[in-house]
């Protein structure tokens, strides 16, 4: 034996393996474990999928009743034909785990504030935020809730549960999901209180904003003082077309919510200023989250059945939020984009009717200031008295750390969400309790579970009376010649401007004052301009007896937009739809342009600005893709808003809420002397709207230059918009995509947002539906069906939906592999 | 001839303990080691042989894999690890880690039988 090379020999091979075997740092991130994860039988290469992999699969479950089929089409969206429901709904547990298992994971991570278990330390202030927010607190009540009084709902997790851990389980760990072995950790058995979970982030993503706005609308008022803010965040918006029309006659209300008497000293800060003390949250929901959906009734279309389309407008993300399926039963047959996290179809049609939903952006979230006795937060002073707190412990598990625990002290408002351990620099010790209808506990999954089941009208609206949070815009087409569409959800019934800002905690007189009976919630069906549509707007005038919410939550102009081209379309056809759904008339630059060229002073602008200014002029207002006026309109408007009341807001020390675009429009439409416009920077002298225009627009040109140089004044090549893979790793992600569309567009498709999911269903006897997403049905990022829709989203093209009965789909030649689920071996 | 075999072994080996996805990724260390004290050749061949072996198997293997994939994954790693998106760059770092691990793992077992000289 030779010792010492042996030695020597052996260390420098086990110190190889050993460097092979850890995650090293590269910069910021951490690599993989390189070794693990170049093997080729236990790596990455065992998820870079054969182009022609073959699909079929014969599967044993014990916990199934029956056996059933799945067959798969060519662009591997599965069909479900099952004798028994719960079978159903455990097949779609293990085919979304089959394809999604990652993406189900990771995001119930995010929702449950256990991020850090698997990133480190870095991800401490993201989870410490959703613990706060009483994500699982939620989620847990939630499912309380429904074991002990819906056991129908129960039997339905419970089977898709046991769908997803039965793939799980079968799982070798060479097939684990890529990101697993990128990221280097493991799945775990799906629970009932993931599913919750996932919902309960959906109910952030839609309502969340409020945890921020309502700090920065405070930290605005304070430093504006009430009287101005109000003027540049005023409610009022002359242009609104609400989605109930307007002149629509509310019944008496039965509810009727009393302002507090002190409300406009100590709520509202009309009278005297309060020291400015200011709070922010580490993250929000995107402000652009919303959607469209519209009905057309048979009077205005060719066949003379209904055409339904619902495009929900969230984060572009691969694997895509959205998962397509088609699940028959005896008691119903359904297809439409499903949740992998969730049971049963969210946004689809059935052989009946077919159904699409928008966020309806009412404020059902609300801060209340807490005094405590003390550091120890285990009293707080309520209604004249010290009032115990209960403690809710929270344990973030941390890679490669120690534990962090979080003790909430929970008061009669909700969870504390910043106190003394959980603040910013610039909070000042303030303590907020957070109240907000997502953490009642709620059966909205049962919400969908009846959708997919609606024969009618009347099962519609009993399925959607069931529905809490996030409030949603319901729209309905069926069949049977019905359209309707209805907000519902559990809104609170405020007085104006109750819960805008961070509202008194000490005593119960800024409590809300009662959730708004259901019948009482905007509806309308069957109206005679034969049309009924939603695009987040708000959906009254102010003739409705309740206060929807501050203006900045509801976006104007697409439904605006929607709206101006559905009263004049007539003859309607399945293909108008998807066109209409892909429109890039700009209609906010349709008044605005005009609105600017009345105050630029053309002849005081220098050659370059004249230049853009013309671009701008020149632009047929839709935007396209090689568009370059909108770039031009855009950076112009982006710049005069600048100019106008960046004087004002210029001093904050935090970013403060910006003014909505609307504001300054109806300004400039109305009066060339708004006293706003003067920059109070300039002591000397008084601007008025024509010089802080003309400013803008040479502001904005110094800007557009620069982008001409760099060759980006295209509007698609301006705005880059991808599609990110959840990791926000670019070369798992779709960069650059030649799309137009925008912000106040119907094809509301911005930098990293917009249609996630657009359908088109005719109500015609055999339903003839169209649809895609922006990803595909695969969330592997190594198989050719990872982003297979794309391209086709891009270009604004539909798949046609296959929706048939098993004998015929069994035929089709779309049809490709076939799964057979089996109860046992015999 | 010996030099063969080792080569051959090897090879085998480490796909068959690859094939058990429970076992760690670096099995074939130890089935390379036990091969150059069962079969003893002189170090610089025992190291050659281990490399050869495990680097051939893991190139076969990834470069099969690629082309059945038609390169769709092997880009995507290659820009996150980063290699400029070449997949056959890719391919070549996955055979080289095979290679000087394996050869390591055959050059320490071969010190366990050889004689000073």
């Amino acid at each position: 034996m030779r010792l010492l090379p042996l030695i020597a020999s052996a260390i420098v091979t086990t110190a190889l393996v050993f460097t092979l075997n850890i995650q090293l740092k590269i910069g910021n991130a951490k690599a993989p474990r390189l070794g693990y994860f170049l093997s080729p039988q236990h790596g990455f290469w065992k998820n870079a999928e054969k182009i022609d992999a073959n699909f079929d699969a014969s599967i044993v479950a014990n916990e199934l009743q029956g056996n059933l089929d799945v067959y798969i089409d060519d662009r591997l969206v599965p069909h479900i034909y099952a004798d028994h429901d719960q079978d159903a709904y455990f097949v779609q547990g293990y085919l979304h785990a089959k394809f999604r298992l990652w993406q189900m994971d990771f995001e119930t991570r995010i929702a449950s504030g256990r991020l850090s278990e698997i990133a480190g330390a870095d991800k401490l202030p993201i989870d410490r935020m959703f613990r706060r927010l009483g994500m699982v607190y939620g989620a847990e009540k939630t499912e309380a809730n429904i074991n002990e009084t819906n056991p129908k709902m129960k039997a339905t997790v419970d089977a898709y549960t046991a769908g997803v851990n039965a793939y799980i389980k079968q799982l070798d760990p060479a097939d684990l999901p890529f990101e697993f072995k990128l990221m280097n950790y493991a799945p775990e058995d799906w629970t009932p209180k993931k599913t919750y979970l996932f919902l309960m982030f959906m109910s952030y993503d839609l309502t969340g904003r409020s945890a921020s706005v309502d700090l920065q609308m405070t930290n605005t008022r304070d430093y504006l003082g009430y009287d101005l803010f109000d003027k540049l965040y005023t409610n009022h918006q002359d242009s609104l077309d609400p989605i109930i029309p307007k002149g629509t006659v509310y019944e008496k209300p039965s509810i009727v919510p009393v302002k507090p008497l002190n409300a406009d000293s100590a709520y509202l800060h009309k009278v005297n200023s309060v020291a400015f003390n200011t709070v922010y949250m580490p993250e929000a929901p995107d402000k652009n989250n919303g959607s469209n959906n519209w009905a057309v009734a048979g009077s205005k279309t060719k066949s003379g059945r209904p055409i339904l389309s619902s495009d929900p407008h969230l984060g572009l993300n691969l694997p895509s939020l959205w998962y397509e399926m088609q699940i028959t039963t005896p008691t119903h047959s359904t297809y439409g984009a499903s949740f992998p996290g969730s049971p049963a179809v969210i946004i689809g049609f059935n052989d009946s009717l077919a159904w699409g939903v928008t966020n309806a952006g009412r404020d059902v979230f609300d801060y209340y200031e807490i005094k405590f006795k003390d550091t120890t937060e285990n009293e707080y002073w309520f209604n004249g008295a010290w009032k115990a707190t209960t403690k809710r412990k929270e344990v973030i598990k941390v890679k490669d750390s120690f534990d962090v625990v979080e003790e909430i002290a929970m008061t009669h408002w909700g969870p504390t969400m910043f106190d003394a351990h959980y603040q910013n620099t610039q909070s000042n010790g303030r303590n907020l309790a957070v109240q907000w209808t997502a953490l009642n506990s709620s059966t909205g999954v049962e919400t969908f579970y009846l959708l997919n089941r609606a024969k009618n009208y009347d099962d519609y609206l009993q399925a959607i009376s069931l529905w809490t949070c996030p409030g949603q815009n319901f729209v309905l087409a069926t069949k049977s010649g019905d359209i309707a569409i209805k907000q519902q959800g559990s809104f609170v019934a405020r007085w104006e401007r109750q819960g805008d800002f961070i509202m008194p905690g000490e005593d119960t007189s800024f409590q809300w004052q009662g959730i708004i009976p259901t019948n009482e919630n905007p509806m309308i069906k069957k109206p005679e301009r034969g049309f009924v549509s939603s695009a987040n707007q708000k959906s009254t005038d102010a003739s409705y007896p309740y206060y929807l919410g501050a203006a900045s939550a509801f976006p104007l102009y697409r439904g605006i937009s929607v709206n101006m081209h559905l009263n004049k379309m007539f003859q309607i056809t399945a293909e108008d739809m998807q066109k209409l759904q892909t429109d890039n008339y700009n209609v906010f630059a349709a008044t605005a342009r005009p609105a600017l060229m009345k105050y630029i002073q053309l002849d005081n602008l220098s050659s370059d600005a004249k230049r853009m200014v013309t671009e701008m002029t020149n632009w047929d207002l839709y935007n396209s893709v090689n568009a370059k006026g909108i770039t031009c309109f855009k950076i112009i408007w982006d710049s005069v808003e600048q100019a106008v009341w960046g004087d004002e807001l210029v001093g904050s020390a935090i970013p403060l809420l910006k003014p909505e675009a609307y504001v300054l429009l109806d300004q400039m439409l109305k009066d060339t002397n708004w006293s706003i416009a003067d920059d109070i920077r300039t002591k000397d002298k008084v601007e008025d709207l024509k010089t802080q225009v003309t400013l803008g627009v040479e502001k904005a040109t110094e800007k557009l230059l620069a982008l001409e140089k760099e060759n980006k004044l295209e509007w698609a090549l301006f705005k880059a918009t991808r599609v990110l893979h959840l990791t926000k790793t670019p070369a798992l992600s779709r960069m650059d995509l030649p799309i137009g569309g925008g912000v106040n567009i119907i094809n509301a498709t911005t930098e990293n947002h917009g249609p996630s999911w657009r359908m088109v269903v005719h109500l015609t006897d055999e339903i003839e539906a169209y649809g895609l997403y922006p990803g595909g049905q695969s969330g592997n990022p190594g198989s050719p069906y990872y982003d297979t829709f794309v391209n086709y989203w891009v270009e604004g093209k539909y798949y046609r939906l296959l929706f048939l009965s098993k004998e015929k789909l069994k035929q089709s030649e779309r049809t490709k592999w076939h799964m057979q689920f089996q109860k046992s071996n015999s | 001839m010996k030099y063969i075999v080792s080569i051959f072994l090897s090879g085998l080996l480490t796909y068959a303990v690859g094939i058990y996805g429970d076992l760690p990724w670096w099995s074939f260390v130890i089935t390379n080691i036990i091969i150059s004290i069962a079969l003893p050749i002189k170090p610089a061949q025992a190291f050659t042989a281990g490399a050869l072996g495990v680097g051939s198997l893991w190139a076969g293997l990834a470069f099969g894999t690629d082309m059945a994939n038609n390169h769709i994954l092997s880009t995507k790693v290659a820009k996150i690890l980063p290699m400029g998106g070449s997949y056959l760059l890719l391919i070549f770092a996955t055979a080289s880690i095979g290679a000087l691990l394996g050869g390591l793992a055959s050059l320490t077992g071969s010190f366990v039988r050889a004689h000073k000289s």
